[in-house]
């Protein structure tokens, strides 16, 4: 992605309702039930504009219910900088009148409305937007017929979307093929049949009052192929580059993808996904993988990480290396299965018993999934330790498109060092970080080491004498804390000194870059730190934020007893800084640029403005 | 079988020394003077010297427990896991690496009570390893505490007024569960033992033994009524021999999972011996399996062009 340059509409100089021009992006929210194959479309514009080098970004929210219940898809898609899924949307698609009501508040002024007028009768006084009703459910059934019962819906507004927004027929009509065409020749057959009778639909007075891409800015602007996935599939696919090719799991929403797709894809790289008994299960799993020489990965969400703690209180003792994914939703306990929240930072810090220091990153959109996960699988070889990755439900459903990785550089060898060890070898060393020796490898000097969750000395025997306690302990401190030292330099976006340091982890991102921007076009000088290496934190973020009056920590979590945010707790603790302060929320969502924006300017006129 | 692990190189085979009862021998014991558990270990031994593997393909397992002390005393490849879970661990490494030897060890708290889901669901997916369980009846480490399979009646710190739990039955539960390998020994009997723990380590599969063993400081005289010297009967399973006389009508089918759950049901001190014994698929095979095919279908492609042909697809 190249740098700034935020929309339009960020800035807020939309033009009139009715007058044709071109965008540089267009949100679309459509909104029907699960069931109506409202992701389905979605995921077709996000591929069509990823393949035609545009910068796409999705939202969605799937209810949490086996079938049914209401689910919204957002597109954003356009040239230039698409940082997050779009505040308000510009097109909003209802299929039902509960969907109407839910979501028409998303509608920017000025914006199109356009309803299944078999389903929804809006409001006529709300002049607000322009309102268009079509006929979807009898159109779709008068052009598939009837015994499809509605079955096309999405694809009928795929088509009409088509036409609306002037999309690459013949790239729409290779997906739709290659989505359905495993499948029986008929639904191919009803699919375009839907299509065409969408594309057809005569929208033309839709067009002239609305807008379609610029074709100048449709142009591609880099060299490399664009890929279009959602967090989880380049999270996978970052842990096969990283080298991965065993693991285990337990299914749980919504980290349950990962293990599907590694279940059906590490056997083609000769490995092997185990579906365990449960979550315990599954990290032992994971963990006699590893033990054997294996690079391993074990996952979960929220509280299946809870209950892998004491396991990975073993792997930070024993010191074996280890992936453990938490895709983060809302806690505490089932909490909120489908949402969004940044609250187990805590957890993966400092969840387990005793001093058990472990590495926590955190990929800050989907394209930093994939390169994530191999930072996060070369940290656990070279320090032979477990490395917990703190991704989230909104990454984990967004579709983003992005350029193509450079596979080939980044391909790790998965084979195990069964190499044989000399007299001198020992498990534990304490004046080098420990080289795990799988069984297998033979131990020259005849003595066969016992790997251990008791505290041992350097050959791996119990030895529970307070001295050895305190120099292992440090042992497993200072190889983190050579993570650290490690890392590459903080990089700032924005004014690198002035009012506002903006500081974020995770998805949210997109959001915090955005808000930073729109400030700055407002004349704030803001600068933004987006941290990625959660634990152990950069070394050189001090003299970063003694540059700014006041430095707020953005994060989608619960202010707590004292007022600050987790990410915000743990830098007041590093650097006591009585300038960092937090901006939180707990609603489930991820953070609108506008929420960030109003934070900032509260927190500027509460605290002190320049 | 196909697998990552059949291209992992063994050690030459010219310079490899024969195991020998010292070599294997680690850390002394740390077990109370008369336990039980120091039986298995030196039968432990016994069958390591006769089986021959090569030394560093040996893993000895355990989780926490007096009994899961073993791996300290084992002088090979060897973990030391967290109570009641070196189940799954176990069955990783034999998933991971088909060239090992797997041997878990465990008490019957590991077992039956923390570790129990896992158990069952070892014994269901049926992974190449064998898995030794010193049921002493009793916790030992935390100094006596109701175990799963202490009797009714049993007095211990948590039951002082004796014990209203019934406990499991263990030879029942790894019927029911599919373990596909099930024997009972006890601890004063050294032939058996070792008989049982070598067709257990020979077997395909999941293969259990679960060896009576007193602890001397906790819970004397637990299992006297299985002990001949202490006036108890060692009633030995007769197998079947398929060798066409009638009194081999009367032997035991090991292959029969019912008759093998009504060997389970007999009154205390039940029956020693083999209880049950077949060879359904390892998961160790099916998973080969699946690997086979997927490979079949991306034939001759590198790690990487598979992954390239996948990012091809999300253009």
């Amino acid at each position: 992605m190249s740098t700034t340059a935020s929309s339009s509409r960020a800035t807020g100089n939309s033009s009139g309702p009715s007058s044709a021009r071109s965008i540089h992006d267009a949100v679309i929210r459509l909104a029907g039930d699960s069931q109506d194959g409202i992701q389905t479309i979605g995921g077709f514009l996000a591929r069509l504009a990823g393949r035609s080098d545009q910068e796409v970004m999705t939202y969605m929210t799937i209810p949490s219910t086996i079938s049914g219940g209401p689910s919204i898809f957002q597109v954003r898609m356009g040239t230039g900088d698409i940082l997050t899924a779009g505040d308000q949307t510009d097109l909003l698609v209802a299929f039902y009148q509960h969907s109407y009501e839910s979501h028409v508040e998303s509608l920017r002024p000025g914006g199109v409305l356009i309803y299944d007028s078999d389903h929804v009768k809006p409001d006529p006084e709300d002049k607000r937007f322009t309102a268009i009703g079509v006929p979807i459910t009898s159109r779709t059934v008068e052009s598939v017929g009837g015994a499809t019962k509605g079955k096309g819906k999405n694809i009928f507004v795929l088509g009409l979307l088509g036409r609306i927004f002037d999309l690459d027929v013949a790239k729409l009509t290779t997906l739709i093929q290659e989505r359905f065409g495993g499948r029986s020749e008929d639904i191919v057959r009803n699919a375009m049949l839907a299509f065409d009778s969408g594309y057809a639909y005569p929208a033309d007075n839709i067009r002239d009052c609305f807008f379609r891409f610029d074709a100048k800015a449709q142009e591609a602007s880099s060299g490399r192929p664009q890929v279009t996935m959602d967090g989880n599939l380049a999270l996978t696919y970052g842990l096969i580059a990283a080298g991965v090719r065993y693991g285990a799991g337990y299914p749980i929403t919504p980290w349950s993808s990962i293990m599907e797709t590694l279940r059906s894809e590490l056997p083609k790289y000769g490995g092997i996904f185990v579906q365990a008994e449960d979550e315990l299960g599954a990290i032992a799993y994971a963990l006699g993988f590893s033990y054997a020489g294996h690079l391993a990965v074990t996952g979960s969400s929220g509280p299946g990480l809870s209950l892998k703690m004491e396991a990975l209180g073993w792997a930070s003792m024993s010191e074996i290396p280890l992936l453990v994914i938490n895709v983060q939703r809302g806690g505490p306990s089932t909490g909120l299965p489908t949402n969004v929240e940044q609250s187990d930072l805590m957890q993966a810090i400092y969840g387990s018993h005793g001093d058990a220091p472990r590495v926590v990153l955190a990929p800050k959109n989907v394209e930093d999934c994939f390169h994530v996960a191999i930072e996060a699988g070369r940290i656990a070889r070279e320090y032979s330790t477990p490395v917990i990755i703190l991704s989230d439900q909104v990454l984990a459903t967004r579709i983003e498109a992005f350029d193509e990785p450079d596979l080939k550089a980044m391909m790790a060898d998965p084979k195990p060092d069964l190499s044989d060890r000399g007299p001198e070898f020992k498990p534990f060393p304490l004046d080098r970080i420990t080289r795990h020796a799988p069984p297998g490898s033979r131990m020259l000097g005849g003595h066969y080491p016992t790997v251990t969750g008791l505290e041992h000395d350097e050959n791996g025997h119990p030895a529970a004498g307070p001295e050895m306690h305190v120099k292992m302990t440090a042992k497993r401190r200072d190889k983190i804390k050579a993570v650290a030292a490690a890392l590459p330099p903080t990089t700032v976006h924005g004014d690198p000194e002035g009012d506002v340091l903006l500081v974020g982890w995770g998805s949210t991102w997109g959001s915090i870059r955005e808000a930073a921007n729109r400030l700055r076009a407002d004349g704030r000088k803001v600068g933004q730190v987006h941290i990625r290496s959660l634990n152990p934190l950069p070394n050189d973020l001090e003299p970063i934020f003694r540059r700014y009056r006041q430095v707020l920590v953005a994060e989608l979590n619960d202010e707590g007893l004292y007022g600050f945010g987790q990410l915000a707790t743990l830098l007041r603790a590093r650097w006591a800084l009585p300038s960092i302060r937090s901006i939180t929320k707990t609603d489930g969502l991820t953070f609108r640029v506008g929420e960030i924006v109003d934070g900032v300017t509260a927190s500027l006129a509460r605290n002190g403005n320049s | 079988m196909v697998s990552a692990s059949s291209e992992i190189p063994s050690a030459p085979a010219q310079d490899r020394l024969p195991i020998t009862r010292k070599s294997i021998t680690g850390d002394h014991p740390t077990w109370c003077p008369g336990c039980g558990d120091f039986a298995v270990l030196a039968v432990f031994y016994k069958v390591l010297e006769k089986l021959q593997y090569p030394h560093e393909s040996i893993v000895t397992m355990a989780g926490i427990g007096c009994s899961s002390r073993f791996p300290y005393f084992v002088n090979t490849h060897g973990g030391h896991y967290i109570h009641g879970r070196s189940l799954p661990f176990s069955a990783a490494i034999s998933l991971g690496r088909d060239d090992l030897h797997v041997f878990a060890f465990g008490g019957d708290g590991d077992g039956f009570s923390i570790g129990g889901n896992h158990l069952v669901h070892t014994a269901r997916k049926n992974p190449r390893m064998t898995y030794v369980i010193m049921d002493n009846s009793v916790y030992g480490l935390t100094k006596k505490q109701t175990s799963p399979t202490s009797p009714l009646g049993f007095k211990s710190k948590t039951d002082p007024t004796g014990a209203i739990d019934q406990p499991i039955n263990p030879m029942g539960t790894l019927v029911n569960s599919g373990a596909t390998f099930i024997a009972r020994s006890h601890a004063t009997q050294i032939n058996h033992m070792a008989q049982m723990m070598e067709r257990a380590a020979r077997h395909d599969g999941f293969s259990v033994v679960e060896i009576l063993s007193e602890c001397v400081e906790f819970f004397p005289g637990a299992f006297d009524a299985g002990n001949p010297r202490k006036g108890g009967a060692f009633s030995i399973i007769e197998e079947r021999k398929n060798d066409g006389t009638p009194e081999d009508e009367q032997r035991h089918d090991t292959s029969d999972a019912r008759a093998a759950y009504r060997l389970a049901s007999l009154p205390w001190p039940g029956a020693f011996g083999v209880f049950y014994e077949s060879h359904r698929p390892t998961k160790n095979q099916l998973e080969g399996n699946l690997i086979s095919a997927a490979r079949q279908k991306v034939a001759g492609k590198s790690d990487l062009q598979i992954l390239q042909s996948s990012f091809a697809k999300l253009r």
